[in-house]
């Protein structure tokens, strides 16, 4: 009878656990990606300020809504703006910062071309 | 010709590089938010200051009417600056201001009032300052002109003569 009680409160914590820690993990991921506004340089996940302290908050609530992290980051957007996340998407303000990289490396292989295979 | 290519794109690519560096040395790093802002307002249930009783966010803002939000708390040291401009917008019969008292101890807040004046038609509680980032906001005191439910003009900060001046112009 003691087994089996122990057997029904493992098979019971068990599986809560495990969802416990996968909301956990998203939790921090997410805030990892959030800048915390009124301490500039640190992340949601990082900050102990009272904005972070709520904004983690928020975060949970949402995600116990069922909301995904792309609606999540959504969300805070449409609050503050695309300076909240550290990870902006492709828009007219970030294209240089996303297109910069290819461009430079399209126009150095060129010059690598131009230079060395072609002259053999 | 050849050999004058490779200086020659060097020297674009860094000035594009220069360009792009020099360009975001003008810009701020601190976060400036667009204060212009003409939102709707967040829909949210809150519990009101004296009576804790829950109250929908529709039911405190109505048409055709102009509100200041404030967000205030009794540690916070500008909200004590500002507070006896918001004692004398409250004379104003065209604004109702409203209050939302941000992670603030209830007894301090009352003593606040107590010791200042209430300008407030109505106050409610946001605890754990989630309600506050349904708002936007990000710290206290800030405030919210609102008028048809929309967010009018956003203002960051211990209110000034200089901004009551500027709500006195909205509301006429």
């Amino acid at each position: 009878m003691k087994y089996l009680k122990f057997l029904l409160i493992v098979i019971i914590l068990f599986p809560l656990s495990s969802v416990n820690a996968e909301e956990n993990d998203k939790r921090n991921k997410i805030t990892k990606n959030l800048r915390c506004l009124i301490c500039q340089g640190q992340s949601v996940y990082d900050s102990d300020s009272e904005f972070a302290n709520s904004l983690k908050i928020v975060v949970d609530k949402k995600l116990q809504e069922g909301l995904s992290e792309d609606q999540i980051y959504e969300y805070f957007k449409n609050k503050y703006g695309e300076w909240i996340l550290y990870d902006p998407g492709l828009n007219k303000n970030t294209y240089i910062l996303w297109l910069l990289p290819i461009l430079i490396f399209l126009i150095g292989g060129a010059i690598i071309y131009k230079s060395f295979i072609v002259k053999k | 010709m050849k050999n004058k290519i490779l200086p020659f794109s060097v020297i674009i690519i860094f000035g594009i590089i220069f360009f792009i560096f020099y360009k975001g040395l003008e810009d701020s790093k601190i976060y400036t938010p667009d204060v212009n802002i003409k939102k709707e307002i967040p829909v949210f249930n809150i519990k009101e200051f004296f009576s804790g009783e829950n109250v929908k966010s529709s039911g405190i803002f109505e048409l055709d009417k102009f509100y200041l939000l404030n967000i205030w708390s009794s540690w916070c040291v500008p909200c004590r600056q500002e507070h006896p401009l918001l004692m004398n917008l409250n004379l104003e019969n065209k604004l109702n201001i409203i209050g939302m008292n941000y992670k603030d101890n209830l007894k301090n807040a009352e003593n606040f009032l107590k010791e200042l004046g209430n300008p407030y038609k109505e106050i409610f509680i946001d605890l754990d300052g989630t309600i506050a980032i349904e708002w936007g906001a990000y710290g206290v005191p800030e405030s919210f002109l609102i008028y048809n439910n929309e967010i009018i003009k956003k203002y960051i900060g211990p209110l000034n003569q200089e901004l009551v001046d500027e709500i006195n112009l909205f509301i006429k």
